[in-house]
Parts: structure tokens; C-alpha cells; sequence
């Protein structure tokens, strides 16, 4: 165990976090996704494959972005942004749906079913579907297909069936509930794409797998462009697929620090918020032992962000398990912080972030300006430098970032805006 | 993380339950009824008459479940149930009261609690175990806990003293059939199917041939839940099983949107009653010599009758 990197670290287990706490009917395919999972990682084929479709398909590697005029608002330090909105989809979600899409060839099953929350999963899901020649479901809650209603038409044009899930809090918990009765139900057939790096063994480490390649670009990159490794790495923390595969690089870099932020929505205090971190216990959800958002008598306790893709009551076990280790810090960035370093990099760099990539730069913000007044720089006094992964672009928050910030002319509100304000 | 030990009585003996199943085989040469409703559903107290109406009817064994906002395992109506519950204000610790209420009512009845494993992970699984014996429960069936995973909950029933009843499904492998019936006491649950509960017009045809697995397992016991709604399923199953388990058809007489006066609940107690009667009828004519008029049944819920010899 002491040799293991910590970059290397496999399931089931993420110290006490991880396992398979899921129906008995699910352990059969989940063996089976291992197995496979382990033999295509040993394939140069599979490798040879999913590289071919990063380059020809997605466009990786991705940009690595210095921002200057962005970086002005952050102290001293220099800003550099790991471009994965420049993906095909627009976010990072691609990289995890291309390899489990072949692992799903590999396997000889025809369907796909995902969950999604702001609808860029599902949009992977359904792109990777077309592509591959698979039949896709997506549950999404039905709140979420209100809010995200651009997407749910993305889907469909894609040829995936979209069903809104109309149980519980009608958000992302409740889709991967119904994700999961499906697949209860057709397993022999189907294969569950989860999103993110949470779930039952072997999701969290395969989906890691899958996302790895973001740091291992970007650890390359700014060391041929600044000659070092970075000082600080920020990502936001949903589920935690982005934040994780940004980490993975520099887990055994025990200099760079990594910084993980979660959604503070309307504040610790208010109870709207998705900080599990900060205001949840450990707890088991949807397969996996981590940290959980739940009240005395360890039901789920609804989450609150203004990302969809933050709005999720738990985060992945490595998470969890980073967090325990001290490896990593997680801490809350709330809706207005997120907002305004939403505005500040549209402004500044003609970049769009998504709402979830915004919480990670309001965080670099926040680490930036705490290092200049305390009078910290990097190595040599030379300035700080912070890598943020820009997990995915704006376009699908156009619509709620003109609410939030007052963009529309009067009378021009359209009805699914009208429903996002009087989501609050 | 855990390891999966003997149980120190052996594989499913030496609890209530399996003793009750032994002598409804020895004596009745039937399958038992086991018969689920969640706690608090309309509310506490109407969910205590509802499960002494099951125990009235001929329910053999009452599987109580806690209710929980994230039921993967459940379909529509016991999903709804649940919610209904957890509106109406039901806490984990109501789910002791009605225990203790159950036992005292009709102590020859093994209460069974089902329970998702986070309640039970938060309220501490030793504490659980604990005062759920104290209360006089059984023990737990705990849908998505393998045994991999339950290294606490081993700990917690043996010190209690407490059934554990874990599931198997049709793609389950012989050595997973193995290392779950080992951990298991009381019985252990078959699911008939892959899917979730709910009611349906045929029960699963891979049933028989996992209980057949199952035993070569070395199962003692093995009741068969998921998609048993009539009288005539019951018998169906109960032909190869040790106890059919029956949910969604029990819970949803007691379904309503709104709040039922007395009467209208009343009438929703006479409902179940009926359902649970048929269901009763199916498993006491499910080895009889003929087969099989569940109408020609003995009445349920009276004494017993002694069963054919086979």
C-alpha cells in the first residue's frame, strides 16, 4: 500500500469511502464492467481507440489558457485556465463517455441510460450513443428539464429518449434513483454511463481513469510553458469527475496544492447549499460511501446550487478520502461569488464559463488575493501560479446568467426564465 | 473492508423466524406469508392498524419497512408510500415504537425491519441492532447491503442477536449465492425477478430455479418476493419456496391522495384485509393435494390447520 501512488490508488475502497452499497441484482454487472474495465486498460488497442477518437472527435488535447487580464482580480498571481469547455459537447463530460462507450461495444450491450442534471452528461450520453450506434436513455428530473430545456432538445436531436423524473426532488438524486431501477430492471442488456466519479466500485476509479488525461495534459503543459509545476490547482466539486481528473496529475506532487470547491449556494447558514464538506456527514448514497448531505435520521437532504451540475447532495469517495488525507481542501464558493467571476472572466478574456467552472474561478480568486496579502508567491519570488480547470462552457447558462444579471430587455422574458427566477 | 464470517448459529437457524418457517413446513406443509408495509404510513398510529390488520388476516411474518427518501429498489407504490410517510413526519425511531407495539400484540409474529443502509449507517449500526432488539424485532432485510459491505451489521446481530436477511437475484453467481446465504439468518430473500417492486401479472419464470440454486447454496430457508400480488402467484410460488413476500399488493388499498376520514379509512383497512386474505389463501393451498383453488383453502388466519402430508 505505502507504493502505491496515490495517483494509482484502485477501488473498491478510497480508505473507509468507495464500495458497492447497491442491490445484489447489480453486482453481477458491476463484476463484469471491472473486468472489463481492468482488460481494456491492458489493451493497447482500446488505448490506441479511445486516443484516436480524444484526437479526431473531441479535439485534445485541449488549450491550456493563460489569462492576464482575468488574473489582474487575483492578487499577484498568473492564471492559467485548462480549456476543457473547448471539447466536443462543450465540457469535460466527453472524455468518461467515450470510454465507457467502448467498454459498452466491448461488452456486447446495445443501450445506454445516463442520468443527467444540467443536461451536459446527458448531451455526452446521447452524442456518444449517435456515434457508437447505441440506443440511449436519459433521466432527468423533471425540474432540471424545465431549466435546461435547450438541452433536453440537444438530446433528443441526438436520438436519445429524454424521461423527466417526476419522484422526490425531481432533480439529478432523483434521476440517478430512476437510472438505477432501470437498470435494475434490464441490466442483462444495458449498460448504466454513470457521470461522475461516484457510485458503486468500479465507477469512481474508472470514471478517475477516464478523466485522468486532464491533468496529465495540463501538468505537461504548464511545465513547457512556465518551466514548474503549478502552485495551486482549483477545480469546482459536484459529483467531482473534473476536480479529480485535474488532481490526479499532481496527487504525487506534494508541493502543488489542491483546492476544491464546492457549491455554498445562498451561504452555509441558509441551508441552500451543495457543501458536503461543510454541512454533510459521512453517509451512503447511490452506491458509494462518502460524505452526504442528510438530516438526524440519515435521510438525503435536498442540495441547493445555481449550477445544476453542482446540485448534488454527495461527492465522489476519492473526494472524500483526499479530503480526510489533507491532500486535498474542499471549502464552499457561493451563487453571488460564483456570478461574479462568471461576469469577471466573460469580461476580461471573451471566455463564457459554465456556472460550475465559474465556482472554480472565484475560488483562484479568492486564493489568489489571500496569497498576495499575506505576502506569498511562488518559488524564487516569482509570482503564484494557479492552474483552474474550465471544466465547461456557458452557452447552456446564457439564459440563467441574463436573469441573474438583469441582461434583458423588458417584456423579452421567456417563460422557462421566468421559471428559473421563481426557482429561488 | 469486511469479511464475512460464519455465523456462529449456522446458516439461517436459530432465530424466530426460521423456527416459524420449520414449523409451518413440519406442521402445515406451507410456505409463510410474509407481508410488508412501511412505518407511518398515513401516519404512525394508522400504519399500526393497518400491520395488525395484515397479522389478523393470516401475515405469518411482518416485514416493516423504515421509511427513506432514495428507494432504488422500490417501484411506484411503495416509492409513493414512503414519501406519503416521510411528509406525514415518520422517523426512524417510530420504527421501535410500532416494533414494540407488534410484539406485544401478537408475540408469535417475527417483525421483520427492512431498511435502505443509511438510516441505519447514521443511527449507528450496533445502536440500531441494539434497540432493535430491545423493541423485540427479528431482525433486518436490507436491500442494498451485500455482504461484502456488512461487516458492522455481522458484528451488530450477532451481539444482538438479530436475523439477517440478505437478497439474492436471478444474476446472482453460485459463489455469490454462497457467500450470501452463509451471512444470512432467518431466510434469505429471493428476488423472483430483475427489477424493482411492484405488482405484476406474472411472476418471474427464473424464480424456481434461484430458490433451486439457492438451497444448493446451502439455504435452509428461502422466501421469494418482487412482483407476488394474488392469491394465485402465492400458491404458484409457494409450491417451491418457504415464503412468499408480498409488498406493493398490500400497500396499495392503503394508497390516497389526501388525508381519509375514519370511515374512508375504515374502508381502506376492510380492503387490505381482502388482499391479505386471498394472499393468505394462496400460500395454504399451495401444497395441498390439489391443485390449486386457493378458494378451497382453509380460512386463513384461524387456527392452524395441520397441512397434507406430501
Amino acid at each position: 500500500m505505502t507504493d502505491v501512488k496515490l495517483s494509482d490508488v484502485s477501488g473498491p475502497y478510497f480508505g473507509e469511502y468507495g464500495g458497492r452499497y447497491v442491490p445484489e441484482a447489480l453486482i453481477a454487472a458491476l463484476d463484469e464492467l471491472d473486468t472489463e474495465f481492468r482488460k481494456a486498460a491492458d489493451d493497447p488497442e482500446f488505448a490506441a481507440e479511445l486516443q484516436r477518437l480524444h484526437r479526431e472527435y473531441t479535439g485534445r488535447p485541449s488549450a491550456l489558457t493563460e489569462v492576464q487580464r482575468f488574473a489582474a482580480h487575483t492578487g499577484e498571481a498568473r492564471v492559467f485556465l485548462k480549456r476543457e469547455d473547448l471539447n466536443h459537447t462543450g465540457s469535460h463530460k466527453i472524455n468518461n463517455v467515450l470510454g465507457q462507450a467502448l467498454l459498452v461495444k466491448r461488452m456486447g450491450k446495445k443501450r445506454l441510460i445516463a442520468e443527467t442534471g444540467a443536461g451536459q452528461h446527458g448531451v455526452a450520453t446521447a452524442t456518444a450513443a449517435a456515434l457508437m450506434d447505441l440506443e440511449c436513455v436519459v433521466y432527468m428530473g423533471e425540474e432540471d428539464t424545465r431549466r435546461q430545456a435547450l438541452n433536453v432538445a440537444r438530446m433528443r436531436l441526438l436520438g436519445a429518449e429524454v424521461v423527466p423524473v417526476k419522484i422526490g426532488s425531481r432533480t439529478l438524486k432523483d434521476a440517478i434513483n430512476e437510472a438505477l431501477r432501470d437498470w435494475v430492471a434490464n441490466v442483462e442488456t444495458t449498460h448504466y454511463l454513470l457521470g461522475t466519479v461516484t457510485g458503486p466500485h468500479p465507477f469512481p476509479e474508472m470514471v478517475r481513469q477516464f478523466h485522468r488525461i486532464i491533468g496529465e495534459e495540463a501538468r505537461e503543459q504548464i511545465l513547457e510553458r512556465t518551466g514548474r509545476l503549478p502552485d495551486v490547482v482549483a477545480a469546482c466539486v459536484g459529483g467531482g469527475s473534473n476536480a479529480l481528473g485535474i488532481f490526479n496529475a499532481f496527487l504525487d506532487d506534494k508541493g502543488v496544492e489542491l483546492r476544491g470547491f464546492e457549491a455554498g449556494g445562498e451561504g452555509i447558514e441558509s441551508g441552500r447549499h451543495a457543501a458536503r464538506f461543510s454541512g454533510g456527514a459521512l453517509g451512503v448514497l447511490h452506491g458509494a460511501r462518502s460524505y452526504l448531505l442528510q438530516d438526524d435520521d440519515g435521510q438525503t437532504l435536498p442540495s441547493h446550487s445555481v449550477s445544476a451540475g453542482l446540485d448534488y447532495p454527495s461527492v465522489g469517495p476519492a473526494h472524500a478520502w483526499l479530503h480526510d488525507l489533507g491532500r486535498a481542501t474542499y471549502e464552499p464558493v457561493t451563487d453571488d461569488e460564483a456570478m461574479e467571476a462568471f461576469r469577471l472572466l466573460c469580461r476580461t478574456e471573451g471566455i463564457i464559463p459554465a456556472i460550475e467552472s465559474a465556482h472554480a474561478l472565484a475560488g483562484a480568486m479568492r486564493v489568489g488575493k489571500a496569497a498576495a496579502a499575506e505576502g506569498r508567491t511562488g518559488p524564487d519570488g516569482e509570482p503564484l501560479l494557479i492552474l483552474v480547470n474550465l471544466s465547461g462552457r456557458g452557452d447552456k447558462d446564457v439564459a440563467t446568467a441574463a436573469r441573474w444579471f438583469g441582461l434583458l430587455d423588458e417584456g423579452v422574458a421567456t417563460e422557462e426564465l421566468e421559471r428559473q427566477e421563481g426557482r429561488g | 473492508m469486511s469479511t464475512v464470517t460464519e455465523p456462529a448459529t449456522g446458516p439461517q437457524t436459530g432465530s424466530s423466524t426460521s423456527d416459524l418457517i420449520a414449523r409451518l413446513r413440519a406442521q402445515e406443509n406451507r410456505p409463510a406469508l410474509v407481508g410488508y408495509l412501511p412505518v407511518g404510513y398515513p401516519t404512525v398510529d394508522r400504519s399500526v392498524e393497518a400491520l395488525k390488520t395484515l397479522i389478523d388476516h393470516g401475515t405469518d411474518v411482518i416485514e416493516l419497512g423504515v421509511p427513506y427518501t432514495d428507494p432504488v429498489l422500490d417501484g411506484p407504490v411503495i416509492q409513493a408510500a414512503a414519501q406519503g410517510a416521510l411528509d406525514a413526519g415518520a422517523r426512524v425511531r417510530d420504527v421501535f415504537r410500532v416494533v414494540r407495539e407488534l410484539t406485544e400484540y401478537a408475540p408469535h409474529v417475527p417483525v421483520l425491519v427492512m431498511t435502505y443502509w443509511n438510516p441505519v449507517l447514521k443511527y449507528g449500526a450496533d445502536a440500531f441492532a441494539r434497540d432493535l432488539a430491545a423493541a423485540g424485532a427479528a431482525g433486518l432485510i436490507t436491500p442494498d447491503l451485500i455482504p461484502d459491505e456488512a461487516g458492522d451489521w455481522l458484528a451488530a446481530s450477532e451481539t444482538h442477536g438479530l436475523d439477517r436477511v440478505f437478497l439474492v437475484a436471478p444474476s446472482s453467481t453460485p459463489e455469490r449465492l454462497r457467500l450470501t446465504v452463509a451471512a444470512s439468518r432467518g431466510f434469505v430473500y429471493a428476488a423472483s425477478l430483475m427489477g424493482v417492486t411492484g405488482e405484476r401479472s406474472q411472476v418471474g419464470s427464473r424464480a424456481e430455479q434461484l430458490v433451486a440454486d439457492t438451497r444448493a447454496a446451502g439455504a435452509v430457508n428461502v422466501c421469494v418476493g418482487l412482483g407476488v400480488s394474488t392469491g394465485a402467484q402465492a400458491a404458484q410460488v409457494g409450491r417451491f419456496a418457504d415464503g412468499v413476500i408480498v409488498g406493493s399488493a398490500m400497500v396499495r388499498p392503503l394508497l390516497s391522495d389526501g388525508p381519509l376520514t375514519e370511515d374512508e379509512w375504515a374502508a381502506r383497512l376492510t380492503d387490505l384485509a381482502e388482499v391479505t386474505e386471498d394472499l393468505a389463501a394462496g400460500v395454504r393451498s399451495a401444497r395441498a393435494t390439489a391443485p390449486t383453488d386457493p378458494s378451497a383453502a382453509v380460512t386463513p388466519g384461524g387456527a392452524t390447520t395441520p397441512g397434507e402430508a406430501p
